[in-house]
């Protein structure tokens, strides 16, 4: 079974998915900052990689993709970081990333590689449905990777149906119209967004992202969804920690509610 | 010269041979679907098209003249006609595709408008049309151009845009495109984004060509009053994104008897690492919503182009002119600063004609082309250039 399944299978508490740009602040911190989630006590990882056009990201996230860029980080670099992650790494993995340095290294290749490290699934924004199911599901399929989709505000039924339907995992359900980072928070808008997503009852879990950032933010978004998604607060952490094991911790920990 | 097999077209499915398709984040699914549900029903309806010949004819200007440039056609022992739209309203080409699309967003029932413009001339288009019609305007603008294209930034200021510099990569086109993109994901529901070029996620490719393709529209009748005959040997443009090429090469496409050539910015050499001729340097990838060919690393990370015209400064090209290249159904030439600067010069010595360091480019070709005495070329003389003075002022010395 998928890590990603069983987690979501067994877990009744809001579950926590933290967003960590690969190779940032330092080149070589991947590890430490993966190691440092997992201690804290976060449920899935998701992993940046980095692109020099992130157009879904905002200023925090596309910072840090060109810093971890400019110290050297690549696809084959990241692989080789994470080669040896599991078993230490207990938890789901994710790869988020865009579909261009997917493409130059090779779907195939890159899959391939993702199975060997022990990565769980992707989140590719730029890859939209109908060119996944026509060129890649067969590919992510044969080396049990699940495609994370995302559906935001003004996603149509329709489409979250069809969404639902291709998808595995989780749904990555977008809070507001926005780039990451955009905005903080969560509103009775959004909240009644949440509800009306729920009331659809798809197959697939969701776990809320952009705009969480605290504990209070964290547990409005899980209560219309399993659980929520960080991703520009902790990167900011992450450029600005003097003592990085130690805040990773005590951030995740405080998301959670614990001591 | 062209295989009977391969068409030019755009497919169902938004395609150009292997290159096109929407590679766009889910936030801008329900604005680029709604367009691409309704772009060619709106277009095709009888009050747009009124209102589209309308603006062309009495707030552009069209039709823009197709000269004989008698002084060039005798330097290079051949026919050259300059298809003149350097003289459509606000100084280029780009105002055809601008008229359009304000045509679209309010049928879509948007009232902002969002765009990214590199050398400016689509930026000042953008702000032309939304002023005319009464629209929110913002501009994304990297933040090397603001500096290098002055006065078209002074331009859009007057006609009430907001001008945003893109202060992110190597701030030129391509990061003001990420802008304009990330506009839009955080202003779906009430803003359109005019793209500028043939790029971008399907539709915009075929409908910014479609709207271009006056061009070509025209130079067919044109051609034929003057020549007999309502084709060229030879139709030059310049290609960035490709807009004015596109709408040029239009109804040329299945035109076996003309041979289409598009000059790409080399800038410093294609060799020299300071480049912008993406059919040289390119490889297939996915950029701003499209496939095509796109200078990147073995990585896979966009490559920061360079050339010294603002609007070839571009590191893809659009999906049209990737598979013309590939299908080897145009011919491209690379066509470095220097050889720019002398085109720009030569054309406004022979015939009173500044062109836009873009449109330099494409009248470069003519030292390369080997064309015969007899044989008819038409040039897209795709802007004015006026917003370059400075940069010709410093390059050709013109204050010594």
């Amino acid at each position: 079974m998928n890590r990603i399944s069983a987690l979501f299978a067994s877990r009744k508490e809001p579950i926590l998915n933290i967003y960590a740009t690969a190779g940032y602040p330092n080149l070589g911190d991947t590890m430490l900052v993966l190691n440092a989630l997992q201690e804290g006590g976060v449920d899935i990882i998701e992993i940046g990689m980095p692109y020099s056009d992130p157009v879904a990201d905002g200023e925090t996230i596309q910072q840090s993709n060109q810093v971890s860029l400019d110290q050297g980080m690549t696809v084959s670099h990241l692989f080789d970081q994470l080669k040896n992650m599991r078993p230490s790494i207990s938890v789901p993995v994710l790869l988020m990333g865009y579909i261009n340095p997917v493409l130059q290294f090779g779907v195939e290749r890159f899959c391939q590689k993702c199975q060997e490290v022990g990565v769980d699934g992707l989140i590719l924004p730029d890859l939209p449905m109908a060119e996944y199911q026509q060129s890649y599901q067969s590919i992510f399929e044969r080396y049990g990777l699940f495609n994370i989709f995302l559906i935001t505000p003004q996603t149509s039924d329709e489409r979250i149906k069809q969404i639902d339907a291709v998808s595995e995992g989780f749904i990555y359900m977008v809070s507001s119209a926005s780039t990451t980072g955009a905005k903080s928070g969560i509103s009775t808008d959004q909240e009644t967004y949440f509800k009306r997503i729920e009331a659809m009852n798809l197959k697939n879990p969701r776990l809320v992202g952009f705009g969480i950032s605290d504990r209070e933010s964290f547990i409005k978004a899980s209560n219309g969804a399993s659980g929520a998604i960080i991703g520009s607060a902790f990167v900011k952490l992450l450029g600005n920690a003097k003592n990085l094991r130690e805040e990773i911790v005590g951030f995740v920990k405080s998301i959670k509610g614990l001591k | 010269m062209i295989d009977a097999g391969i068409s030019f077209h755009v497919s169902e499915k938004g395609y150009y041979g292997d290159f096109g398709g929407a590679f766009i984040p889910e936030m801008l699914y329900p604005n680029v679907e709604e367009l691409r549900l309704h772009y060619l029903e709106y277009m095709m309806e009888p009050s747009f098209q009124k209102e589209f010949h309308f603006l062309l004819k009495d707030f552009v200007g069209r039709p823009t003249p197709l000269f004989k440039a008698e002084r060039l056609s005798a330097k290079y022992n051949t026919q050259i006609y300059l298809k003149r739209e350097d003289l459509c309203h606000t100084g280029a080409h780009k105002v055809n595709n601008t008229i359009g699309q304000i045509l679209m967003a309010k049928r879509l029932g948007k009232h902002k408008i969002v765009a990214e413009t590199g050398a400016g001339q689509h930026g000042v288009a953008t702000a032309t049309v939304c002023a005319l019609m009464g629209m929110e305007c913002i501009i994304y603008m990297g933040a090397i151009d603001i500096e290098r294209q002055a006065p078209n930034v002074a331009r859009m200021k007057m006609l009430g845009a907001t001008v945003v510099a893109a202060q992110s990569g190597s701030k030129t086109l391509k990061d003001a495109t990420n802008e304009a993109m990330r506009h839009w994901i955080n202003h779906p529901v009430d803003t359109h984004y005019i793209i500028g070029s043939v790029v971008g996620p399907h539709p915009y490719p075929d409908m910014v060509a479609k709207f271009q393709s006056i061009i070509s529209e025209e130079i067919k009748w044109q051609l034929q009053e003057k020549e007999g005959r309502d084709y060229p040997d030879y139709i030059l443009a310049c290609v960035g994104g490709g807009s004015n090429a596109a709408g040029a090469f239009y109804h040329y496409l299945d035109e076996p008897r003309t041979a289409l050539i598009a000059a790409e910015a080399a800038g410093q050499g294609i060799s020299s690492g300071h480049s912008a001729a993406t059919t040289f340097l390119g490889k297939p990838g996915v950029l701003h919503g499209s496939k095509s060919l796109l200078m990147q690393t073995e990585d896979g990370q966009v490559i920061e182009p360079y050339s010294i015209s603002a609007g070839l400064d571009y590191p893809g090209i659009g999906p049209l002119h990737a598979h013309l290249a590939t299908s080897g159904r145009a011919k491209f030439f690379d066509i470095t600063d220097e050889e720019a600067l002398a085109a720009a010069l030569e054309c406004s010595m022979l015939e009173g004609i500044i062109p836009a360091l873009e449109t330099a480019h494409a009248l470069a070709v003519f030292g390369k082309l080997g064309a015969k005495p007899n044989e008819i070329s038409v040039v897209n003389l795709s802007g004015r250039g006026d917003k370059d003075l400075a940069t010709y002022q410093k390059a050709l010395k013109l204050n010594d």
